[in-house]
């Protein structure tokens, strides 16, 4: 089986005054339909890489890319109208902050149904059902109340998970997650996670899970790639993730405090110049 | 000994009629000079609105709060401002976007009319890790972590003996966390201050404090020691639940 | 020292004194404004105004006031002796317009020096104190909102007597209001942050608040706001003066000057429309100007 979205070489810079900045630098996996995890501290590139994949980069940066190709079809040329037709049916990518990712003088509902009936003629009647059921399906309680709303009526966690349940109605067949469960709650990350993890089993779709904490993370990937400086610094399934050979992977999880820790220093990260080379 | 800070029953309500929100209901709690006290729980629990009703920045509707056996005053005076200080969540919105770090240090050295000011400036950047040199920059010129030690050195510099601290690290980055948590701690010893560190995550409480009460919907859920924290000896529903889902994501 | 080394000095992360980190913030503004050519454009306008009002005495070949021989130098076309023609008083209208521009000045800058600490006072108390001050303050500037600009500050010069002075505070009492109204916006976004609320723990009163910490940040989209309003009161005094109601003859004000020239407006063009051109074009620089300020010093855009 070939993998869904092979990535071989990606760069991304922008300009500045002090000649290009590159953000991304050469880049290289592949994800099959499986949960991968980007890991990295902020300024490490983890989400220019999943904004360039789905060509969402900022009008002044450049990407290029050895190969960046999704289902077979070449990224790096795909004209507007093959963006279209592949963002959202069959590629999706949840945001950061719910708020600014809803619009938010349309009702949920509307935003939902709307998202449905791009992928192709749906009527009406069927696209609401569809919509409702989808909200079900995120754990939301009271879908008919929900579909109803302003995105400034939900609360953090309801409008995030009404935002997965906009990206996900079009059942994608690769969805990319950049801090989704940074800004909720432990308890209610969980949920989230359990409807993430639930469509990657049920309907075989490829995730990409961006995310500065490395617990969750590794508890939640099978596989993950630890950015620094806009480089992969080391590649490696999550259950290895404590025999990590990178002095950075090593260093980020040993800085974080434990529950059953002591109260002595915690270790702090030295950074190599050497780790840029 | 009587405790530092003696907080009873305290109530902060936000607006009235149907507007009205509870945010905190009769939280009681108490903390011993020297001791960093943890205040755990979710986002709405009012933990944050506790510390600021403390220091006068959310209104107490409900009950008392002594510090150093004496009541407060409402409007708080001069000299609680030298005795209790807050460091707050977001380093990149607590520090004006226009002043100088120096001129962000000697403003309150102005209103409180001390008379050395340049050398406590400088030692209370040297305490927090920033040298001289960062004396005149601006805070766009600094990093989340470099203006999160700078926001301490703001607190620090009345030289009070409570400090307040609203998530202090949850804005930054694991290796920068680590870093602050470490200065924290140290300045702690050295200086003999007193903590209330708010968080919503046990794992910085636990590694921070050796006492900490869990908040949920603004009522005090239990009331925990670090050595029953470990021992998961919670007794409450909810703190089990906290625990289970510091643990991360398990497949079902 | 040679330029490179000022450059890297205004230019240090690490500024050794109050004034480095201040000049090196302002070089930092000046060289992105610097960037913005339509804005240079309309700074070199501003600039060669303020030179000519400076400089009038030097620049302007003849008398604003007193005019040639009426007989033989009266509403002469534009040549190499009268650059822009004369009016029907055989007055040289280019040394007319280089004196105008004093005028044309002295009334932005008083209006800008009236309006802007008014409407910043107001709006800043409005919208840190909030509460009953907010609406007392807020219905006031309503009220001076309500009127048609141009019809108070005709009503205001109708009461205190026509003149350039009275015109002045006319058009400063109705330009106010905007700044309030902008000044409150700005403030209520800003008083909820943690850095105010930080500075008042610091035990600082309120008036330390609202100057050091709460004007700094509006002053900016203020200046801006002013700035772009320039324009509009330049065509104030102007229309006051063709009214003849600013500026009284003969007095070398430029609106009063389109009103001489209109009755000759067919036969004479050059009389009403040289100074057209010049309200015209340091209208336009002052818009250029303002809308450069507002890329540069807008408190949204900076990360």
């Amino acid at each position: 089986m070939t993998d869904m979205l092979q990535v071989k070489g990606l760069n991304v810079a922008f300009p500045s005054r002090d000649g290009p900045v590159r953000v991304v630098r050469d880049v290289s996996f592949t994800l099959g339909r499986e949960r991968l995890g980007i890991v990295g501290e902020s300024g490490s590139g983890k989400s220019q890489t999943g904004r360039a994949i789905l060509g969402l980069t900022p009008a002044s940066g450049t990407v290029t890319a050895d190969r960046l190709t999704f289902d077979g079809i070449d990224l790096r040329k795909a004209s507007a109208r093959t963006w279209r037709s592949l963002r959202g049916p069959r590629m999706s990518m949840i945001m950061q902050d719910p708020k600014y990712s809803l619009n938010p003088v349309m009702t949920i509902g509307r935003q939902i149904v709307e998202a449905y009936r791009r992928r192709g003629n749906a009527a009406r009647g069927d696209a609401r059902s569809k919509a409702i059921a989808m909200l079900e399906a995120v754990q939301i309680r009271d879908p008919e109340r929900v579909f109803r709303a302003y995105p400034h009526e939900l609360s953090g966690g309801m409008g995030q998970r009404a935002m997965i349940a906009m990206m996900l109605i079009a059942e994608p067949d690769l969805l990319i997650a950049d801090e989704v469960t940074s800004a909720l709650d432990v308890t209610v990350q969980l949920d989230v996670l359990k409807i993430l993890d639930d469509l990657v089993r049920d309907r075989g779709m490829g995730l990409i899970f961006i995310s500065h904490d490395l617990r969750l993370v590794s508890s939640f990937c099978d596989r993950v790639l630890v950015m620094y400086a806009g480089r992969v610094v080391e590649q490696i399934a999550a259950r290895d993730l404590k025999n990590a050979q990178h002095p950075y992977t090593q260093g980020l999880l040993n800085c974080l405090p434990q529950i059953d820790g002591d109260s002595a220093p915690l270790p702090t990260l030295t950074r190599d110049p050497a780790w840029l080379a | 000994m009587t405790a530092l800070i003696e907080v009873r029953d305290l109530a902060v309500t936000f607006g009235s009629g149907r507007q009205q929100v509870r945010a905190v209901r009769g939280v009681s709690f108490d903390v011993e000079q020297g001791e960093s006290f943890g205040l755990v729980g979710e986002s709405g629990s009012g933990k944050s609105t506790v510390l600021r009703a403390i220091c006068g920045l959310a209104p107490m509707t409900g009950g008392t709060v002594h510090i150093g056996g004496k009541p407060l005053k409402t409007p708080r005076d001069p000299a609680f401002y030298q005795q209790v200080q807050m460091v707050f969540q977001d380093p990149y919105g607590s520090i004006h976007p226009r002043h100088t770090i120096d001129r962000v240090l000697s403003e309150p050295l102005a209103i409180h009319g001390f008379k050395d000011a340049e050398t406590r400036i400088e030692r209370a950047l040297e305490d927090v890790g920033l040298g001289r040199g960062f004396r005149f920059r601006y805070p766009h010129q600094l990093s989340g972590g470099q203006r999160q030690r700078v926001a301490i050195a703001r607190a620090l510099i009345l030289e009070p003996q409570i400090l307040l601290l609203d998530e202090p690290t949850s804005a930054l980055d694991a290796s920068i966390q680590a870093e602050v948590l470490n200065l924290l701690d140290a300045l702690r010893v050295d200086k003999g201050l007193t903590y209330v560190l708010v968080s919503h995550d046990l794992a910085v409480v636990s590694h921070m404090c050796r006492r900490l009460l869990v908040m949920q919907h603004g009522q005090a859920v239990e009331e925990l020691t670090r050595d029953a924290l470990q021992a998961r000896a919670a007794t409450k529903d909810y703190t089990r639940q906290l625990l289970v889902a510091s643990e991360g994501f398990k497949a079902p | 020292m040679s330029d490179v080394t000022t450059r890297d000095w205004l230019l240090s992360d690490r500024p050794a004194s109050r004034r480095q980190a201040r000049l090196g913030q302002a070089y930092r503004t000046w060289s992105q404004l610097r960037r913005n050519k339509l804005a240079m454009v309309g700074l070199s306008i501003v600039v060669v105004l303020i030179l000519m009002a400076i400089f009038a005495d030097v620049i302007a070949p003849y008398d604003p006031i007193v005019g040639g021989d009426l007989r033989t130098e009266r509403l002469l076309p534009p040549s190499w002796t009268h650059l822009m023609g004369t009016d029907d008083q055989a007055r040289d209208i280019f040394s007319r317009i280089v004196h105008g521009s004093r005028l044309t000045l002295m009334v932005v800058a008083l209006v800008a020096v009236i309006a802007t600490p008014i409407g910043l006072a107001v709006g800043t108390t409005a919208g840190y104190f909030g509460g009953w001050v907010d609406v007392v303050l807020m219905r006031i500037t309503d009220i001076f909102l309500a009127f048609p600009r141009l019809i108070l500050a005709l009503a205001f010069v109708a009461a205190l007597g026509p003149g350039i002075e009275n015109a002045i505070i006319a058009i400063a009492i109705t330009s106010w209001p905007p700044y309030a109204r902008l000044a409150r916006a700005e403030t209520m976004q800003i008083r909820d942050a943690d850095y105010i609320a930080a500075i008042r723990l610091q035990g600082a009163g309120s008036a330390r608040i609202i100057w050091g910490h709460v004007v700094p940040l509006c002053l900016s989209s203020v200046i801006v706001r002013v700035t772009l309003d320039m324009a509009g009161i330049i065509l104030t005094a102007a229309g006051l003066g063709f009214l003849g109601l600013g500026a009284q003859p003969p007095q070398p004000e430029w609106g009063a000057m389109i009103a001489g020239g209109r009755r000759f407006m067919i036969d004479f063009w050059w009389v009403a429309t040289m100074p057209g051109i010049a309200i015209f074009v340091v209208s336009l620089g002052f818009n250029l100007l303002g809308d450069g300020l507002r890329d540069v010093l807008d408190p949204k855009g900076e990360t």
